[in-house]
């Protein structure tokens, strides 16, 4: 049986590269993902996504990333328990830990970070090296989702490339 | 702030409240408390860079003052908006789908309060050790109780998607009406999970009842004190949490105004505003600044209301009007139970308006004269928002103020601050204790910081006690 997988795009597409989450996230789905893929967008993570996540074998959380290498990062989530200063973000290892505790699932959790270089303006666009970075880290994912690597954790690492900002 | 002459403890931010704030605690010479204030360091500037904007933009673009209440901001520039075309008359439709969308925000909001926020100071007490007094330790003590607050936050998010096309920034409302109307796949989708959400809302009031009437001799003394109260009501008495006239009640529950139209609040309400805070502090013209502060949001609203439109919260009503003997109640963490009401008040009217069939109706926008000037209020989850905007024949907005609900409650929270400091300060010595009984009554009025100002980022909580001279003599930071 295929695994289920989420594909979650986060950020605030009003703060530039902020943006580059939900621009994944909407990259792949006009690509077609295919069968048993769940794509969402948000501004942050929400504690009831923790329902959703638990709806499926495998989530990605994709968001922009102020330090990782260009063009992006994927890496192996752990399940934790923590509690931030406000219920206005969730972190990703936290609500893959209250997924497992509260719905008693076993969902492999995975960060996507693409790496971004303008946060501090507002605006709707996103810079130059972050629209190449993301065309980078849309053809990974797309192809992931298609061979199904993503779910037989075949995937460690993006591609290293030049850092273009 | 300049302190003279005496001893000041500063703590920032305070945990579990969104945004960010701080406390100040000024003492005297003899080491008793002489003032507290909650200070807002931040400067919010919204509704200058939105000036210049072209007005329909407003209900899309005044979301992004939150993440967690955007649909409170929508729907209040929305209704603002409609009055600039002429089209406040909304269709029964539109009416409608508006209400939906802002009873499914009041629910999954206060139950992301309740559950996630307060329940762990009324399940584990104010002065448990912080280090598991909070969503987690719920979840590790009570299992079912923090998964049931999930699903009832997912489930008011579900109804905001419906209505709004999304769960945070949506679209819905637009001038004059909405942009949607629900489906009946829609409708049925959320009639499925309906009881459920009833049976544990009914539970959740349960729990901050019980809690409320053990204790209540102690919260009567905790951070509590006569106030006035203000909140829209509609025009028999109800509640109404979408639209209606302004009431202003005292401690006595003598009306002081009643059924005062959005477009005259500034007849009856100013802002003064303190060189210590960028939060401004609101006040009734009538009584003036120094009596006429008043409080906002869950307490404000039942206490009151005449009454409520529908029957499970309409009994609990009365079982907390008879607490406070048919007066406003003055108790600070009563907060928490008028909250669960209000939840419990917006499931029904979600079930009540699911099953009208006007939802599927066709006609969705009106258009009237133009007027220059739009202002609307609305009662969010943490209490009455005020949007005001001016445009000009560009359509672009020239001026614009939001009151909103914390900014309402910020003198009510520096006199909580400074009740509890009295009460718990011991010495000189700055005891988690005290920062935690401070947190909770600043907790109980569920401010949203980054709504009354602008806040980004997170800071670790810093306690400083300063002496007269200016030494620190004691600091804890936490975070």
């Amino acid at each position: 049986m295929t695994a289920t997988v989420l594909l979650y795009g986060y950020g605030n597409p009003g703060r530039l590269d902020d943006g580059l989450g939900p621009a994944l996230a909407r990259e792949v789905a006009s690509r077609g993902p295919g069968a048993g893929i769940t794509i969402e967008t948000g501004y942050q993570l929400q504690i009831e996504d923790a329902a959703l996540v638990a709806e499926h074998d495998v989530v990605v959380f994709a968001d922009a990333d102020t330090a990782c290498e260009a063009p992006f990062e994927l890496r192996r989530l752990e399940p934790r328990r923590e509690m931030a200063f406000t219920t206005h973000s969730v972190s990703p290892e936290a609500l893959l830990g209250l997924a497992h505790e509260h719905f008693g699932c076993r969902t492999e959790g995975w960060v996507l970070g693409i790496r971004g270089y303008s946060f501090n303006e507002f605006g709707e666009t996103l810079s130059p090296g972050a629209r190449r970075n993301l065309a980078a880290a849309s053809d990974f994912v797309h192809r992931a989702l298609s061979d199904g690597s993503v779910a037989r954790n075949a995937v460690r690492t993006g591609r290293k490339g030049e850092d273009h900002a | 702030m300049q302190a003279s002459g005496g001893t000041k403890i500063v703590i920032e931010p305070v945990t579990r409240v969104e945004g960010h704030g701080k406390v100040t605690i000024l003492m005297d010479e003899a080491g008793h408390v002489a003032r507290a204030r909650f200070h807002v360091v931040e400067f919010r500037g919204f509704e200058r860079f939105i000036q210049g904007r072209p007005y329909w933009e407003m209900p899309v673009a005044v979301q992004r003052l939150c993440g967690i209440c955007p649909v409170s901001h929508h729907l209040c520039a929305a209704k603002a908006v409609d009055r600039i075309v002429g089209g406040e008359n909304l269709t029964p439709t539109a009416e409608k789908m508006r209400r939906l969308m802002h009873y499914g925000q009041t629910y999954q909001s206060h139950a992301l309060h309740f559950f996630h926020l307060a329940s762990p100071d009324l399940l584990f007490g104010f002065g448990s050790d912080v280090a598991s007094r909070h969503v987690l330790g719920v979840a590790a003590m009570h299992p079912e109780l923090a998964r049931q607050g999930i699903l009832m936050r997912k489930y008011g998010q579900e109804v905001i998607k419906a209505t709004a096309g999304k769960k945070i920034h949506g679209t819905g409302a637009i001038p004059g009406g909405i942009n949607k109307n629900l489906s009946l796949a829609e409708r049925d989708e959320l009639l499925a999970d309906l009881d459920q959400n009833r049976a544990w809302s009914l539970a959740a009031v349960k729990i901050a009842r019980d809690y409320t009437l053990a204790h209540i001799d102690t919260l009567a003394g905790f951070g509590s004190f006569p106030s006035n109260h203000v909140c829209l009501v509609r025009q028999d008495g109800a509640m109404d949490l979408y639209d209606g006239g302004l009431r202003a009640v005292d401690a006595e529950g003598q009306v002081i105004f009643d059924h005062v139209a959005p477009e005259t609040y500034l007849d009856h309400i100013a802002e003064e505003v303190r060189p210590w805070s960028y939060m401004k502090f609101p006040f009734l013209k009538a009584l003036g600044p120094e009596n006429g502060w008043y409080r906002v949001g869950p307490l404000s609203r039942v206490s009151a209301c005449d009454f409520i439109d529908t029957p499970l919260a309409e009994s609990e009503r009365k079982v907390f009007k008879e607490v406070s003997g048919g007066k406003p109640s003055p108790v600070t963490m009563a907060y928490h139970w008028a909250r669960m009401i209000e939840l419990l008040h917006a499931i029904e009217k979600i079930d009540e308006l699911l099953h009208d069939p006007d939802l599927q109706g066709e006609d969705l926008v009106v258009e009237g004269t133009r007027r220059s000037e739009g202002i609307a209020i609305i009662e969010a989850p943490r209490g009455t928002l005020f949007h005001h905007y001016r445009v000009n024949e560009d359509d672009q907005v020239v001026m614009a103020n939001l009151i909103v609900s914390t900014t309402s409650n910020n003198e009510p929270m520096n006199r909580a601050v400074e009740s509890v400091a009295r009460q718990y300060l011991d010495g000189q010595t700055i005891t988690e204790g005290l920062l935690n009984h401070i947190e909770v009554a600043i907790r109980a009025y569920d401010p949203c910081l980054s709504c009354a100002t602008h806040a980004l980022g997170q800071m670790p909580l810093a306690v400083e006690l300063v002496d007269a001279s200016g030494a620190v003599i004691d600091r804890r930071t936490r975070g």
